[in-house]
């Protein structure tokens, strides 16, 4: 798994208190890992720091699963 | 009880009486104060005042890139923004069929609009920190209505609903979102009455008198304190009785 995936998977366990096993490439923030939309923005917010990057809100919404996180983030940055 | 040490605390409209009573009592129980208003001389002597813990930031809340700059500078200022009071506030009266779409938009922009952007603003600081207060000074005329201010009027109702919404969506991140609502207080705004018209406005009033800009400031202090935190989408009406909601 690739350093930014690890990265990723890191900030969603620590901020949602979910199972590291649970985290899995399709898994829906909000359907799969019991995130509300809040956490989703947070989340995204929590990404930003750590990477560097800026998430703009059009495409924040199109990060629902872990995996679309990691394909944003790696594209971005 | 309700010491704020370590917190800090942006007012807006602190060069006016309520927002500089506002800004006093949050330093006296110590917080670190930013300073906002658009007249910078009242804010320096408020500072000067206050001494240490006392920054200013002069704004123009009409201006929009103004005030989508103001919570980066308050949290480069202080360290953080903890403690936002929504106090500014401006008034064009006039009836109705009278209005004009520009006194209509300057006071619904500054009251309401540049509320809603300091809040959005300092938002991501304190659901980061679990903790954060955000007071909106309100009226009793948002809630009663005012025949010659329906643009105030409705800048203040505004204000309590926005507060609700607001604090149902970050509750579960230790931020409070509140208004207080003064009715007659002795300030520049109600300065300008006078003596029959402040006999008429006081016969409304079952304390039989004006009240004074630190009883608002106490309620301020109350909701922005660690004992509030159980507090949000309130409206702490603080007016003699006037009117009871």
């Amino acid at each position: 798994m690739s350093d930014i995936a690890d990265r990723v998977k890191k900030i969603v366990v620590e901020h949602l208190g979910v199972e590291e096993e649970k985290v899995t490439e399709n898994a829906s923030f909000i359907d799969d890992l019991g995130a509300d939309s809040l956490d989703t923005v947070e989340l995204v917010m929590a990404f930003e720091e750590e990477f560097g990057i800026e998430i703009p809100d059009d495409a924040a919404e199109t990060i629902q699963t872990f995996g679309d996180a990691v394909k944003f983030i790696s594209e971005a940055s | 009880m309700f010491d704020l040490t370590g917190k800090c605390a942006l007012i807006t409209g602190a060069s006016g009486g309520l927002g500089g009573a506002i800004a006093k009592v949050l330093h006296d129980a110590g917080a670190t104060v930013a300073l906002s208003g658009t007249r910078e001389a009242p804010l320096q002597a408020l500072a000067e005042t206050l001494g240490e813990r006392a920054h200013v930031l002069p704004c123009n809340l009409s201006d929009r890139a103004a005030v989508e700059a103001l919570p980066g500078q308050a949290a480069k200022a202080m360290g953080s923004v903890d403690i936002l009071v929504n106090n500014a506030g401006i008034t064009a009266d006039g009836l109705m069929l009278r209005m004009s779409d520009e006194q209509w938009d300057k006071v619904i922009e500054v009251n309401l609009t540049a509320a809603m952007k300091l809040s959005r603003g300092v938002l991501r600081g304190m659901m980061k920190a679990r903790w954060g207060r955000i007071v909106n000074i309100s009226s009793i005329v948002g809630a009663s209505g005012n025949g010659g201010q329906a643009n105030y009027a409705a800048s203040k109702a505004g204000m309590i609903g926005m507060s609700k919404s607001l604090a149902q969506e970050v509750a579960s991140r230790g931020v409070t979102v509140n208004a207080v609502a003064p009715g007659f207080i002795t300030t520049d705004m109600t300065a300008a009455l006078n003596d029959d018209q402040k006999a008429s406005l006081l016969a409304q009033v079952p304390a039989g008198r004006m009240g004074e800009a630190d009883e608002i400031a106490a309620a301020v202090l109350y909701l922005a304190s660690n004992e509030a935190a159980y507090v949000t989408g309130a409206t702490l009406h603080v007016n003699g009785g006037m009117s009871m909601y």
